[in-house]
């Protein structure tokens, strides 16, 4: 007399165990409608048919390498003016500062958040893997357009880049910091005030 | 089914438990199950205290002074994990399993042997669990919330122990709801109706929906934190497309309604304990049953109340902020509820009842500091300080240990068919009341006043607080031993308790014999 209630709830906890994961691209997708977290989308855009000369906003752009990635990215300008829905290009000069080839990847994200759906790239070096020699430095184009659509409230945002090495990722994935880096690290950060460090 | 019920009722006289380890390892009894989980459950309660001494130990004074930072994580992390999986809920889930059929005058519960299997899985996971700080690199070490990337790039190797723990423990929970809502819902003696269901079974059978909601998801979380670390994929790691604050959205999905999982009971506990040594029925049952659906229903769209300093848009935080002070809405009830059963009663102290009134007391003070937490933009200065720790033990220590320590000294007589040590149990209250206080309460203030959690060392200007709450946490994890002790005197003889212990208390579990026989109505009672 237990079986079928049984089974109606042994499928309710498989269908929420599939919901955890369907969180995934739920996620991507109310991210992608509403705009919200800054996420930027890594496609290609297509050219813009309008162009809003009545007003100029103010694009700044930042890099910064995540924790030990050895990267330099460099925007030639630290910032344009521009018209919405007018095609810009901005160069980024990237380094690579370690001896060996590496593997590069940059994420952007757009602040404030609400603006990162209308920041739309038609090239961006952060489309790829940029794969970078020894020492190389290498020039990229970023093409992009401020949407005609953006709120009137927004006057400047911010493109900001997070490069990451991923060369191990690419080749074998044994990507994990050992623990004692880790603890080292935290010594540094955490050991200097009070009474200074005891087991330094 | 039938025939089975009718066998026993032959034959019960000749087969009570069969004696030595076999007894315990094979049983399918639901009273032994019942008082596995809560041994089980107190030993947990002492590990993860241990766990909290040593924490407290290393913050009574400024400066690193016995522990190595990466130990303290540990500890933290582990304690948070043993008292949450361990302690609180196979609690929770042995009381059900004691009461649950007594209340609703079933033999046993439904499925006698999955529940064998749920409670003896869970020692091999705490095993896991516990084995991991021996092992090179050391247990997990990321807050018992493993947020990502702290327990995916950071985490040591040992990592997969925590996950497949955690798995373990979920595996048990969800086989227990399961148990517990296909006892109530097929299993109720004739004339039980759903309205005339003790509160306590009430609230286990909403908290058991929401444990099969979400134990699910935090086997997802973790499992994708186990794919991210050791299979490469990035279901938090930007690099590869993923999104670290995704991971938290996963996590307070489950984490959210989890902390209900581990209060719904308790208010099911006062509910029964309050009118008994009030001597009068309890004020708003059809609203105490309305309340606790609503908070269970509340609990699925408040979780990023817990990440407002993420970044979300204002419209979000705006909805997060109201729909968790709606939630103080029924819980107000609740409380006005137990306050007014109460009024004009005829009140007698025994120790169920200080707890039970002590619970309501703090619990509620937990509760308003929880709706100080709610208010977006004072949680930026409160997020992530001894406030919210503050908070949570308020609401998880005098709120959920508080109830189970009622429960215990109110059904004790009636499982071991002797009363406890009254004076030991006094002593044990009210060395409790006074050092948890101690503990937790001035937590609030340095909090307020900026005291980050989850750090092994703190500014000087901290110290004399820091130094009061330890010594309150040492007092309160002391005090726990005269519990231990008033339990297991009372397991080994003392007064023999008549079959209705309280002379206030009503069920059906009053019918039966002191201590509970081996089986309880083979033959269902007739309900009224």
């Amino acid at each position: 007399m237990h079986k079928a209630l049984i089974q109606k709830l042994v499928l309710t906890v498989l269908g929420m165990f599939a919901f955890a994961f369907a969180l995934v691209p739920l996620y991507d997708v109310f991210c992608d409608i509403t705009g919200l977290n800054g996420k930027v989308d890594l496609v290609v855009a297509e050219q813009s048919t309008s162009v809003d000369d009545s007003r100029q906003v103010e694009v700044s752009f930042t890099t910064h390498a995540k924790s030990s990635a050895p990267f330099q990215v460099k925007a030639q300008q630290y910032s344009v003016s521009v018209q919405p829905g007018k095609l810009s290009e901005v160069r980024f000069v990237a380094h690579n500062l370690s001896d060996t080839a590496r593997v590069m990847q940059a994420i952007p994200s757009v602040s404030p958040g609400q603006a990162a759906k209308y920041l739309h790239k038609l090239a961006c070096f952060c489309f790829d893997q940029q794969p970078l020699d020894a020492n190389q430095s290498m020039e990229f184009v970023l093409r992009f357009y401020v949407d005609t659509e953006l709120p009137k409230d927004v006057q400047e945002l911010t493109l900001s880049y997070t490069l990451y090495d991923i060369t191990e990722s690419e080749t074998a994935y044994s990507g994990e910091q050992t623990q004692s880096q880790f603890v080292s690290q935290y010594y540094l950060i955490q050991t200097n005030p009070v009474r200074g460090p005891q087991n330094g | 089914m039938s025939t089975t019920a009718q066998d026993q009722t032959v034959s019960h006289e000749h087969h009570g438990a069969p004696s030595g380890l076999k007894r315990w390892l094979f049983t399918t009894n639901h009273k032994d199950i019942g008082s596995l989980y809560l041994l089980f459950s107190l030993l947990m309660f002492l590990t993860g205290g241990a766990m909290a001494m040593v924490i407290r130990a290393e913050l009574f004074q400024p400066g690193m002074q016995l522990v190595d930072p990466h130990f303290f994580n540990q500890m933290t992390t582990v304690h948070g994990l043993v008292m949450v999986f361990g302690a609180v809920m196979p609690a929770f889930t042995g009381l059900a399993n004691w009461m649950i059929p007594m209340m609703i005058g079933a033999p046993d519960m439904a499925l006698p042997r999955m529940n064998n299997w749920s409670f003896w899985i869970l020692p091999f996971a705490f095993a896991i669990l516990l084995a991991s700080l021996f092992m090179e690199g050391g247990g997990p070490a990321f807050g018992w919330t493993f947020y990502a990337p702290l327990s995916t790039t950071y985490s040591n190797d040992n990592t997969a122990l925590f996950v497949f723990a955690v798995h373990i423990m979920g595996v048990s929970s969800i086989m227990g709801a399961i148990n517990v809502i296909v006892t109530i819902v097929n299993m109720r003696a004739p004339g039980m109706t759903w309205m005339k269901l003790p509160l306590f079974v009430w609230t286990w059978l909403i908290t058991a929906f929401l444990l099969i909601a979400v134990m699910p998801v935090l086997a997802g979380a973790v499992t994708m934190v186990l794919t991210d670390k050791y299979f490469g994929t990035s279901f938090f790691d930007a690099a590869g497309g993923g999104d670290p604050v995704m991971f938290q959205h996963i996590f307070w999905f489950f984490g959210h309604p989890e902390v209900y999982i581990m209060i719904l009971p308790a208010f099911g506990i006062i509910s029964t304990i309050v009118p008994t040594f009030s001597r009068k029925k309890l004020f708003g049952y059809a609203s105490m049953v309305y309340a606790t659906s609503s908070i269970a229903l509340l609990s699925f769209v408040v979780w990023a109340h817990h990440m407002f300093t993420t970044g979300m848009p204002l419209a979000g935080e705006l909805f997060f902020m109201y729909a968790t002070m709606l939630i103080s809405v029924p819980t107000g009830v609740k409380v006005f509820n137990w306050v007014a059963t109460m009024w004009r009663g005829s009140i007698s102290f025994e120790i169920p009842m200080m707890f039970a009134i002590a619970f309501i007391v703090l619990f509620t003070l937990g509760g308003f500091s929880g709706l100080m937490l709610a208010i977006t933009p004072a949680d930026f200065q409160y997020h992530d300080t001894y406030f919210v720790v503050a908070h949570f033990h308020y609401v998880l220590v005098t709120g959920a240990v508080f109830s189970i320590m009622a429960a215990a000294y109110y059904w004790l007589p009636k499982w071991t068919g002797n009363m406890f040590n009254e004076t030991l149990a006094q002593w044990h209250f009210w060395l409790s009341l006074v050092s948890v206080n101690v503990l937790f309460f001035p937590m609030h203030f340095v909090g307020l006043a900026g005291m980050p959690r989850r750090i092994p060392d703190y500014a000087l200007q901290f110290a004399d607080f820091n130094a009061i709450i330890s010594v309150g946490g040492f007092a309160f994890g002391l005090s726990q031993l005269l519990f231990v002790a008033v339990v297991f005197k009372c397991v080994a003889g003392g007064k023999p308790a008549e079959d209705k212990v309280w002379d206030g208390a009503e069920g059906l579990e009053w019918q039966v014999a002191s201590p509970a026989p081996y089986h309880t109505f083979s033959t269902p009672p007739k309900v009224d």
